[in-house]
């Protein structure tokens, strides 16, 4: 069993398997065999694209938390040039599951903040599997308000199951540190770009996600509280997971028709982690747009057109 | 008072008046904490606070303003904000369902209720959590009311005072619930940038995505005594972290040791030291002064 697929992959991981079988026979005979590969690999395609253009909430929040989903520091290295990580809070500790720093985008100098996931056991526990304590936040609030200070435009990458709820994050006050951030990004003097990238989780997401424009890649979800968790609340039972996630409506579709997110980005086929410079380049072309549409403004009108935007956030009647 | 009163017990000494104000749960009720027996109009008086051993009980928001503010000061904002079921939300119960059963219990239509009125003859706005009513969660409305209570802090130039209580963000509404952390807490930063003092008096319990926006925002942060507070549940982090938290964990007493909040004050003067430092942060004679004069 290849780890790699997710339960719903299944059928193309066979398929690509074959494939794989065949050519490897195709190697050791003169028998043409270059024609049937032809075949599965299309056939490989087409369950792909079938499978994918009717993915369920549940589906989605699996590819979102894929063990080979691309990083932050994936996304840093593909999209950006000269990156130089800042490290540490300057109060308490260095927060390895927040990375940021300075790099150039095209060319144009800007602080990238994000949520940093492990791929292997020690980086993912040194990562804490990407949930952060309140230094993690501090380090981004002093790296935002640096940036605010040389008027280079912030960009965060959201990735994050929640803030981690740990003695000493509570001790340490995780709470206040995430309220800071969220007061902090809605008044910052330069223009800021959140997208989601992978799973955005609760009020441990949002404390790096107030801005001026909000991403969200295809196969990224964003929600209040992980399925999981709403469903052993509201179902008693952490099986009801795809209810849950169904029911909060988590996917990038469903809240950007809500209108909540101001765009989605396309992944490749398959999500991805099956093509990372694909997914960059995307991801890069909107960004830089985006960028250029709100570093057009002047402070006032982008501190105003943020205001409202967060003003408007909600759904009631009257 | 004759000897004999003065051995008797404070919980069952009992002094006139006020029993015209009918309680439905009978005359007599028990401190969760201490047990004792206590007389409800007694208990009243004292402000839903054991008079025997200070536990303080949790009480309905419209009792708190009402309590806090001046008398008859206090005229509501946003009561016309109403929920929607934006998502049809729906678990084990539809969640129209929920807000018609917590709207019939409390007689409210959403967690919040905010007015402006005046304490000690000062105008402020004060907006109180109700806890009876989903958890005390916020979701739209909750956001919505509070931020036209700060927008009426900024145009009458007054402080505001909120009373949370609260789990949290609301689940039924989801992203919208979450999202109304940035909205409460971007107008807070308006009011900062106003020169008003907010001032964030933390009860019994709040967490979540209250204490982790609005709650913790306060130029200064009250907690009520013995208040659970913070950012996960108790049970949350002991489900992580596999071990039994120490005994007063994410108490008021633990937030003031580790620095998250100002000060603990009681109940039963929190409308004289809450109307002393607003006297001064804004400049103003002191309200004791004042009574004086």
């Amino acid at each position: 069993m290849d780890l790699n697929f997710l339960d719903f992959e299944r059928p193309i991981a066979e398929l690509e398997a074959k494939i794989d079988e065949l050519r490897y026979v195709g190697n050791d005979n003169d028998l043409n065999i270059s024609e049937e590969i032809q075949r599965l690999q299309t056939k490989s395609q087409q369950l792909t694209e079938q499978i994918f253009a009717s993915l369920s909430a549940w589906q989605i929040s699996q590819l979102a938390r894929h063990p080979q989903r691309p990083y932050t520091l994936d996304y840093i290295e593909g999209i950006f040039s000269e990156f130089e990580e800042l490290h540490g809070d300057r109060a308490f500790a260095d927060d390895a599951a927040i990375v940021g720093g300075v790099a150039r985008l095209n060319g144009r100098p800007v602080m990238v903040i994000g949520h940093q996931k492990g791929r292997d056991t020690k980086e993912k526990l040194k990562r804490n599997f990407g949930m952060p304590r309140p230094e993690g936040y501090r380090k981004a609030k002093r790296l935002m308000e640096m940036a605010e200070r040389f008027k280079m435009p912030v960009l965060t990458f959201i990735d994050t199951p929640g803030a981690y709820p740990g003695v000493g994050a509570e001790e340490r006050g995780q709470s206040e540190a995430i309220a800071r951030n969220l007061a902090v990004m809605s008044k910052l003097r330069v223009p800021v770009l959140c997208t989601v990238i992978g799973e955005g989780g609760s009020g441990g997401a949002l404390a790096i996600g107030v801005g001026d424009r909000l991403l969200m890649l295809d196969y990224s979800t964003y929600a209040v509280i992980s399925p999981e968790g709403c469903a052993s609340i509201l179902w008693k039972s952490a099986e009801r997971a795809s209810d849950a996630a169904e029911a909060m409506g988590i996917t990038a579709k469903r809240l950007y028709a809500l209108g909540l997110v101001d765009e989605i980005v396309p992944e490749p086929l398959g999500g991805a982690h099956r093509d990372y410079q694909a997914m960059f380049e995307n991801l890069r072309d909107r960004l830089v747009e985006h960028l250029d549409a709100v570093g057009a403004l002047s402070n006032e009108a982008l501190l105003d057109e943020r205001y409202r935007r967060l003003m408007a956030f909600g759904s009631f009647r009257e | 008072m004759s000897w004999f009163q003065k051995l008797m017990p404070s919980r069952i000494r009992t002094e006139g008046g006020n029993r015209s104000r009918s309680v439905p749960e009978g005359l007599w009720t028990k401190c969760e904490s201490c047990s004792a027996v206590l007389y409800r109009p007694e208990l009243e008086r004292s402000m839903e606070v054991c008079p025997k051993c200070g536990y303080h009980m949790r009480i309905y928001a419209r009792r708190r303003l009402e309590w806090f503010l001046d008398a008859n000061s206090g005229r509501e904002i946003g009561a016309g904000v109403e929920p929607v079921d934006t998502l049809k939300f729906r678990d084990t119960r539809k969640y129209k369902d929920r807000l018609g059963q917590a709207a019939k219990t409390t007689g409210e239509k959403d967690a919040l209720v905010v007015m402006r009125g005046a304490l000690k003859g000062m105008p402020l706005v004060a907006a109180a959590f109700e806890y009876r009513f989903i958890g005390g969660s916020m979701g739209s409305v909750v956001g919505e009311r509070f931020v036209r209570g700060v927008n009426t802090a900024l145009e009458e130039r007054a402080p505001m005072v909120c009373f949370a209580a609260s789990g949290g963000a609301r689940m039924q509404e989801a992203l919208l619930s979450l999202m109304q952390m940035a909205k409460t807490s971007a107008a807070l930063s308006r009011l900062s940038d106003a020169g008003l003092p907010f001032i964030s008096v933390l009860t019994d319990p709040t967490t979540g995505g209250v204490s982790a926006s609005l709650g913790m925002l306060g130029d200064i942060n009250v907690a009520e005594p013995g208040a659970l507070i913070g950012f996960a549940g108790p049970r949350v982090i002991e489900q992580t972290v596999r071990e039994t938290l120490p005994e007063g964990f994410q108490r008021s007493e633990f937030l003031l040791d580790h620095g998250a909040v100002d000060m603990i004050v009681d109940r039963r003067e929190m409308r004289d030291r809450m109307a002393r430092v607003i006297a001064m942060m804004t400049q103003r004679p002191s309200p004791e002064v004042k009574r004086l004069a």
